[in-house]
């Protein structure tokens, strides 16, 4: 369960660039949660998923994961309780270490990392076995370095990382972005998969209003660093796009003025 | 012959100097940042194993004792670098030049003032003496080849592959939990303990150590490294053999070096030289990539298309 109370963060604070991202943003989500969130570029949503991550600490509010606060707990060690994907592949992955050692140390995330060998032979097979349920053939390719991947590869395999130690909560900020058309199909599928067999609580960033509504079950709209809309249970289920910008207008008084959203 | 009679020393010195390149191959190579630490580490190493054993019993034990001071100096020095950088949010080149500063005060001071101490293999059993090089050459291969195992151990423990991935990519490596600021000051104390050990045999091989026994060391750690890189990745991927490659560029470094020599040139010309070869080797992969690569990647377009044509 993630809970963010009453948080602001305000970027360059008392400068001319002072800017209000995250605005008194309030939001509760309960387990096996899978929020989709939306929203034009500069409306706060990586703000408020590093704000969960522990990038950024709040100016105010409190952050919760499972009652515990971890408002104040440093990036490295919230780290225990989230796996994060990110929009560029090449961030979420050491290119220069090779696709086992990777998964090795997502395997401990939040862990102390010890004089212990970094990978042995039990996990190596687990490793093999979730690579091939990722159906790309990596499961024959364990020891080649990840940066001779493909973004979509880097991405499943970034998706898989980060479900490892089944985090409490998963953090998906446009993590399709960066792939063309087809493999960002693939990897929203797999993203779908390894969500539901691992039960996590997840909230994806997306500019595909098609892929938010498709995804999930609950649905997000920021706007100005604040939630604007909220959709859940069975009006999420039954939603359009053109529900969505009905809200979107009504809400705001403004016409959505994002084209991007539209695609 | 000079240039034959001066090999053997040639060999050993470059094998003491293979222990600094690897240092500088932890930092420069896996954590990804240029530390100058080292040139004030290395003569730290050389200074205090030089005072602690002109001012003990002068025994072998005193030697190893003098050996392991030094080593701990060492790591000292890069701690003070590693929180210079990661507690006051310093560049690590800059706190690399401030705690070079530092050093170049502390080395002075523990050398009581002077700007040497000799230590002199007549009088003291130093572990490897610039009069039988070719004693100090299976020696030395021992030594490297220890630490070189060592640190194929450690970098693939849990610990160490922390540490590379914290050099790879710094996102992934805090979004996975791993404490960065920790793992980049363990890397450089690591880094600065072996370059200091360095210094330290170097104090031995020469009979002496001196406050400017370090000047311009980063640049032929640096050297050694690209030398290394340059002759041998291609053909090895393997890290043990990776930091073989590296002592190998060390010792060829040293080799060349005393050809230079041989051949009469001014010894001030060396170190602008060494500059000139490290900036070569670091400059032309880049340039390879900025300029030729366009080059080819065009022509090997062109040439697809024609020989699509041709087929069809
Ligand atoms: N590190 C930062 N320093 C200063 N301002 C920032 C920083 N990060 C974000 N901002 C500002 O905060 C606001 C919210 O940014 P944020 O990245 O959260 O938006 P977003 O909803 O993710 O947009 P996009 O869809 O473009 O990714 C923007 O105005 C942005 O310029
Ligand atoms: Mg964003």
């Amino acid at each position: 369960m993630l809970e963010l109370q009453n948080v602001t963060k305000v970027f360059n604070p008392g400068t001319v660039n002072e800017k209000v991202a995250v605005n008194n943003l309030s939001l509760k989500m309960e387990d096996g949660d899978f929020v989709t969130v939306i929203g034009s570029n500069g409306a706060g949503k990586s703000t408020m998923l590093n704000l969960v991550a522990g990038l950024w600490k709040p100016d105010s509010g409190k952050i919760l994961i499972d009652d515990i606060d971890v408002t104040k707990m440093p990036e490295h060690k919230r780290a225990k309780y989230i796996g994060r994907v990110f929009q560029d592949p090449h961030d979420g992955t050491a290119s220069d270490m090779n696709i086992e050692e990777n998964l090795a140390i997502a395997a401990r995330r939040g862990k102390k990392h010890t004089l212990k060998w970094g990978i042995n032979k039990t996990e190596r097979e687990l490793y093999r076995e979730l690579l091939s349920g990722l159906g790309l053939g990596l499961e024959d390719r364990m020891t080649s370095k990840v940066g001779l991947l493909s973004g979509g590869q880097r991405q499943a395999i970034t998706l898989l990382m980060a479900s490892l130690e089944s985090p409490k909560i998963l953090l998906l900020d446009e993590h399709t972005a960066a792939l063309d058309p087809k493999t960002a199909k693939v990897v929203l599928e797999l993203t779908d998969k390894i969500v539901s067999q691992n039960h996590l609580t997840t909230m994806m960033v997306t500019h595909n209003m098609k892929d938010a509504i498709a995804h999930g079950n609950r649905l997000i709209m920021m706007n100005n660093g604040s939630v604007l809309l909220d959709i859940k249970g069975e009006e999420k289920k039954n939603l359009t796009i053109e529900d969505l910008l009905e809200k979107f207008n009504q809400t705001s008084g403004q016409v959505f003025a994002s084209d991007k959203a539209l695609l | 012959m000079p240039f034959i009679n001066a090999l053997p020393g040639a060999i050993a010195q470059g094998l003491v100097w293979a222990i600094m390149a690897i240092g500088v191959y932890i930092t420069f190579r896996i954590l990804d940042i240029a530390d100058l630490t080292v040139d004030g580490s290395f003569a730290t190493g050389g200074a205090v194993l030089g005072i602690y054993v002109v001012n003990s019993d002068g025994s072998a034990g005193s030697i190893a004792v003098g050996m392991l001071l030094a080593l701990l100096a060492g790591l000292v020095a890069g701690l003070v670098t590693g929180l210079i950088h990661t507690k006051l949010g310093i560049p690590p080149i800059l706190a690399g030049i401030l705690t070079q500063l530092i050093l170049w005060s502390v080395n002075l001071t523990i050398m009581g003032g002077r700007a040497n101490v000799s230590v002199n293999g007549n009088l003291y059993p130093v572990f490897i003496r610039i009069l039988n090089s070719g004693d100090s050459i299976w020696k030395l291969v021992i030594v490297v080849g220890l630490i070189i195992a060592l640190l194929y151990l450690f970098f693939g423990t849990e610990l160490g592959s922390s540490i590379r991935a914290t050099g790879n990519n710094l996102k992934m490596s805090r979004a996975q939990g791993i404490n960065v600021n920790l793992n980049k000051v363990i890397g450089l104390m690591l880094s600065n303990g072996l370059v200091a050990v360095s210094g330290a045999l170097l104090t031995q091989y020469q009979g002496f150590a001196d406050i400017n026994m370090g000047r311009g060391a980063i640049v032929i750690g640096l050297a050694a490294v690209v030398i290394g890189e340059a002759i041998f990745s291609k053909i090895v991927k393997n890290f043990a053999l990776r930091l073989m490659a590296v002592s190998i560029g060390a010792v060829i470094y040293y080799i060349v070096y005393q050809f230079v020599i041989s051949l009469g040139i001014n010894t001030n010309l060396m170190k602008m030289l060494s500059a000139v070869v490290v900036a070569i080797f670091l400059g032309v992969p880049y340039l390879k990539k900025t300029h030729l690569d366009p080059i080819l990647k065009a022509r090997k377009e062109k040439k697809d298309a024609s020989g699509g044509e041709d087929n069809a």
